[in-house]
């Protein structure tokens, strides 16, 4: 048996505290390459902020590492192992569907349009993966999602469906739904760009929360100030490949690249 | 001195309200209507005397006939037809339906085919296919090895004209119920499924659970409307002779002659459950729309819109 973290490291070169480990990732579409090489290290307990134009290739980065989307090219580490693949004599077996959703399970996602399930109360969204995946009992999933509901600050809308809360309190929902699953690391897709501009700052207070609480994230988006605040490192990605990364507060106050420049002056 | 000039050539204000006030609001006179209306008064005249004076039409005869065993035997086996049918064309289209969105091409292909194939063929001459398939097929057995024959039945033993009807009527009806689950299905966001996939739900979890569900709401009012027009559609199985509404009807007035009130009889109970269908159906359209217009609110609809549109913008 392999895809061990431990057999890993010591083949690929992956660090001891490494959350988030991708060498050469590429994912083409027909005849689109949308990433043509990327190369990241997320240490755990770390923020990692990923900015750049539309297009750019880091929302498809973003689902790479959950799987959603199956990699052309290159490896893709979560926490030391594989999540699509199991590694036997020098071959990747793409693993069965439960297997894969039991591994995706310990990847939290956070979407844009935040997916809330609209059929389904505030409660039921939070239990509905803890009950039906992780096989946790009714009783103790209710009582875990009515303290996640009080540290996002929405204990009285737990009855609630979605439609009937702000799009910075769906999001909040959903970012205690993620974590609902005891997640190892959460992925954000831009997950205020479609927030009115008083309701961005409530959902970037729950994240930076979670951020000091030493939750690993990988976070795509415009927002410049909450990159330079929480993050651990600032990603600019362009045309599929990662034009310049380092410290945040270094790269927005001296960036080296012109490309990087040009974007950081248009969107600060 | 111009600027006097100009205030005392203007009326006052108050008493422009004055002349407003004063002045008479005429009708628009439409002609059109007028005529239109007379029109259908006359026509609606001379059809309520045709039914009344014509004596062929029989009513009292039709009243007679009205309560008839055999044709509350005929209304009775038509009401179960339409459940069954309707009921096994909900199953197998969702099967279809399911696979019509399936990763596999083959699947994909295959309720393709079925719906093109069940939809495009008329329900009559399905019906008579299945009624007849024992020319095609004389019987159907199990052989298995070194167990020998495990059983063997001949086709016209089970075809019997009611099971053919079940059968041809509901894989009919299913191409279409497989069309209004498919539709439905689309039309929940695929961010449903996306988050769904992401918290590590198993496809078939997600059909299940958050896919079909929401896309009840977008079945149910077509389907009422599929359930309806099954109802008359089963007044086909008459042509295998099964003993539904109309074949009651047909074998009464085929001894009698009374064919026009029997006829009436017949129209008579398809409109009465139409209309209850869809007194029901107009409840179960208003349980549906409640829970969405009850928490949706104007409101937050103008919330949604306006997060809609800066969703478009962002991306663009």
């Amino acid at each position: 048996m392999s895809n061990t973290p431990s057999e890993n490291r010591v083949r690929f070169g992956v660090p001891e505290n490494s959350m988030v480990f991708a060498r050469g990732v590429r994912k083409s579409y027909g005849q689109l390459e949308v990433l043509k090489g990327v190369d990241i290290d997320v240490p755990t307990g770390s923020v990692a902020c990923i900015i750049g134009p539309s297009g750019s290739g880091k929302s498809t980065f973003l689902r790479c590492i959950n799987h959603l989307e199956k990699l052309t090219g290159g490896i893709l580490l979560v926490d030391g192992a594989f999540v699509g693949y199991d590694l036997r004599d020098d071959r990747l077996y793409e693993v069965k569907d439960d297997e894969l959703c039991q591994r995706r399970a310990e990847i939290g996602m956070l979407f844009q349009s935040f997916n809330l399930f609209s059929h389904m109360t505030v409660m039921e969204n939070l239990i509905e993966a803890p009950i039906h995946v992780r096989r946790m009992p009714a009783e103790q999933a209710k009582a875990e999602a009515l303290e996640l509901l009080a540290r996002v600050g929405l204990s009285e809308k737990v009855d609630r469906y979605p439609r009937e809360l702000s799009g910075g309190q769906q999001q909040r929902v959903a970012i205690a739904r993620a974590m609902a699953m005891k997640p190892k690391v959460l992925l954000f897709d831009e997950p205020t760009s479609a927030l009115d501009p008083e309701l961005v700052g409530e959902v970037l207070q729950v994240m930076r929360d979670l951020a000091e609480a030493g939750m690993t994230m990988v976070v795509v988006t415009h927002e410049i100030g909450f990159a330079r605040e929480i993050g651990d490192q600032l990603i600019f990605m362009d045309g599929g490949v990662i034009v310049e990364q380092g410290d945040p507060r270094e790269m927005i106050a001296n960036p080296q690249s012109p490309r990087t420049r040009e974007f950081l002056s248009k969107v600060l | 001195m111009s600027k006097v000039d100009a205030s005392e050539t203007r009326p006052q204000p108050s008493s422009l309200v004055a002349d407003v006030d004063r002045l008479v609001v005429v009708p628009r006179r439409n002609y059109g209507i007028w005529i239109g209306t007379a029109l259908t008064l006359v026509l609606s005249f001379f059809i309520l005397r045709a039914f009344a004076v014509n004596p062929a039409f029989g009513w009292e005869t039709a009243a007679g006939y009205l309560f008839h065993p055999s044709i509350m035997r005929g209304l009775l086996n038509t009401l179960i037809l339409t459940v069954v049918i309707m009921a096994l064309a909900i199953i197998i289209g969702t099967v279809v339906a399911v696979m019509r969105v399936s990763p596999s091409p083959v699947l994909r292909g295959f309720a393709g085919a079925y719906v093109w194939f069940f939809r495009g063929v008329p329900a009559l001459i399905q019906l008579i296919f299945w009624f007849n398939l024992a020319l095609l097929v004389r019987e159907f057995s199990l052989t298995l090895p070194f167990v020998g024959e495990v059983f063997s039945i001949r086709t016209n033993d089970f075809m019997t004209p009611f099971f053919s009807a079940v059968v041809a009527l509901s894989l009919c009806e299913a191409g279409y119920m497989a069309e209004i689950i498919r539709a439905g299905i689309k039309s929940v966001p695929s961010g449903q499924s996306e988050a769904a996939s992401a918290l590590g739900m198993p496809y078939r979890n997600i059909l299940k659970r958050i896919v079909l569900p929401q896309a009840m709401r977008f079945v149910v009012p077509p389907t009422g409307n599929e359930a309806i027009n099954l109802l008359k559609m089963t007044s086909l199985v008459t042509f295998i002779a099964v003993d539904d509404l109309f074949y009651s009807a047909q074998s009464i007035y085929a001894r009698t002659f009374e064919t026009i009130p029997l006829l009436i009889v017949v129209a008579f109970w398809y409109l009465a459950v139409v209309s209850i269908m869809s007194v029901g159906q107009h409840f179960l359209e208003r349980h549906f729309g409640r829970s969405e217009t009850r928490t949706d609110s104007w409101a937050l609809r103008v919330v949604r819109n306006a997060i809609g549109s800066r969703a478009k913008e962002f991306s663009a």
